[in-house]
């Protein structure tokens, strides 16, 4: 990785154990993912609509990064190319320093289209079982990943039922369990929060980041909510149109662990969240 | 609720029943010897068909539709499966299907039944290849119209191709294939009466056109109602069959109509 690459990739000086060492050992972390000039259309020739015209940001193993920016943006589609559901026009998105080709056996996505993102066919604990089937997991443990990831969504008396008899949030946290029961490294989750009730809202966002302590794991969330990025991220990559780029990659400064009530009544919380806002309110 | 689906079943019930008094009380002191009385008519079906040419006429029929049948429906799927999915041989298939799909499958029956010969074999198979298209076309059209969105998911989480075709495209796909069954049992209800009323001396419709032409008009309207019975019980399996496979189907829809 050369020096330049280096500068906007890591602009950050992160006041964490990070800070204090050395330059030489930045450079021998390769960051989890590296979205890196990341520019995609669709349609291709005279047709081709740019979405994306130039991102770059990191995110370390163990982070949670949101992602914020105006409806229409191309949030969905840059993390379709995350998971390798798109290939990138041009630039690369990498794991651990391996491009990007299709999807990534170490990541989980939550759809922002929910509803249509569960089997009907199935109940709700056969789409959570689906994508473990071929992990030819002992039964018991294929029970005991279902259970604890329906209990975690709160949805424990829910398992034997279809899609289309529960609500849209219900449904919305049977795709966000389908996620965990997978148990990836990398999660990540478009919009995951948006039709459930405020309370389930703060439970899940909890969620968030006690599987990220529990389990270490990398999570990456685009949300319209600026309070929910701030809340949730150590860092919030702001999106500006259009095409999509980075306006700004804000660093998040707010003690862990952090609590709903008490962290969101810091003046530190109210300056980040202005922060976040000016930049989008900000005409382009 | 309960009882308007009582005096739903009542009236569903009911009509029949009314229809057959009516002709029985009409058709009672007929000569007209096209126009038997009805009476005439279910002594001679008692007769013949419970239980004298049970064995020897309505079970070859029936062996030779749901043999027929189960070909079509195993090959109409699993050639539909392909045409959609393999390139090579949607390239070979899609023209016919272009084709076909202007005309009424009963439409087709005349070209089968010209295919048909004599013996079991022959038949049997004329069934299966009459009532292949509708299913394989409806397959086709289901699998095709499987959401992107169910597919990305499916990729997110890599299942195989094998978890992709049977436990997304298929079930998916299912109401479509179901509709395309449906036709194709008609189709082939179709095809096994007219392929015993042309060169055969078995089955239902052998007998039927038989009395026929031997002016037995009673054996012949015999024959008929037999037909008529086993078209009817035929499709209300068929249809105890479609519920079972399609109950999410119909309670998702039921529920999206309802919100
Ligand atoms: N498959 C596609 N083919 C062509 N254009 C597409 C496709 N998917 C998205 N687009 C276009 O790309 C642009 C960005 O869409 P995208 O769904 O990524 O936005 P978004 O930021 O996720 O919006 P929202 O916040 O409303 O979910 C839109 O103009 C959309 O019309
Ligand atoms: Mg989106």
């Amino acid at each position: 990785m050369s020096i330049r690459q280096l500068a906007t990739l890591s602009p950050r000086p992160r006041k964490s154990s990070m800070a204090q060492q050395p330059e030489t050992r930045i450079s021998t972390t390769t960051p989890r993912l590296d979205v890196a000039h990341l520019a995609k259309s669709y349609g291709s020739g005279e047709k081709a609509h740019k979405v994306i015209e130039d991102l770059t940001f990191t995110v370390d193993a163990g982070e949670i990064v949101c992602i914020v920016g105006p409806s229409g943006v191309g949030k969905t589609t840059l993390l379709k190319c995350l998971a390798g559901l798109h290939p990138a026009s041009s630039g690369r998105a990498s794991i651990d320093g391996r491009a990007i080709s299709g999807p990534p056996a170490e990541m989980a996505l939550v759809f922002q289209d929910y509803n249509r993102s569960l089997m009907p066919w199935l109940t709700v604990r056969k789409n959570l079982i689906l994508p473990l089937r071929h992990l030819r997991l002992p039964a018991s443990e294929l029970k005991e990943r279902c259970d604890s990831a329906l209990a975690a969504v709160g949805l424990s008396h829910a398992g034997n039922q279809y899609p289309w008899q529960l609500s849209g949030g219900m449904q919305q946290r049977v795709a966000i369990a389908r996620a965990l029961a997978y148990r990836p490294e990398i999660l990540i989750m478009d919009e995951p929060f948006a039709s459930v009730d405020a309370q389930t809202r703060f439970d899940l966002e909890d969620l968030c980041l006690k599987i990220r302590r529990d389990f270490n794991m990398t999570i990456l969330v685009v949300t319209h909510d600026i309070d929910e990025a701030v809340y949730l991220a150590d860092r919030v990559v702001v999106l500006g149109s259009r095409p999509a780029r980075v306006l700004k990659v804000v660093d998040v400064d707010l003690p862990v662990p952090r609590e709903q009530i008490t962290t969101r009544s810091l003046p530190e919380f109210a300056r980040q969240r202005t922060e976040v806002l000016s930049l989008i309110k900000r005409p382009a | 609720m309960m009882n308007v689906k009582m005096r739903n079943w009542l009236i569903g019930a009911g009509t029949p029943v009314l229809l057959l008094t009516a002709w029985w009380l009409s058709s009672e002191n007929s000569t007209d010897p096209f126009f038997p009385p009805l009476r005439t008519i279910l002594v001679r079906f008692q007769e013949l068909w419970l239980f004298e040419h049970f064995q020897s006429d309505v079970l070859v029929s029936l062996g030779n539709l749901f043999l027929g049948f189960a070909i079509a429906a195993a090959a109409g799927v699993g050639i539909g499966c392909a045409t959609a999915l393999v390139p090579t041989v949607r390239w070979m298939v899609d023209p016919l299907i272009h084709f076909l799909r202007g005309i009424p499958p009963v439409a087709l029956v005349p070209i089968f039944i010209s295919l048909i010969g004599f013996g079991t074999e022959m038949r049997v198979a004329s069934i299966a290849l009459a009532a292949l298209f509708p299913t394989m076309i409806a397959t086709v059209d289901g699998i095709r119209s499987v959401s992107n969105d169910l597919m990305d998911v499916a990729r997110v989480y890599r299942l195989s191709r094998r978890e992709r075709l049977l436990n997304v495209l298929l079930p998916a796909a299912t109401p479509q294939i179901f509709s395309g069954l449906q036709v194709s049992l008609q189709v082939a209800f179709i095809v096994m009466i007219a392929s015993e009323m042309l060169g055969s001396s078995q089955g239902i419709g052998a007998m039927t056109l038989l009395a026929q032409q031997s002016f037995m008009t009673a054996d012949m309207w015999a024959g008929i109602l037999l037909l008529g019975v086993i078209g009817f019980l035929v499709n209300v399996l068929f249809g105890l069959l479609k519920h079972r496979v399609l109950s999410w189907y119909i309670g998702s829809r039921r529920m999206a109509r309802a919100a």
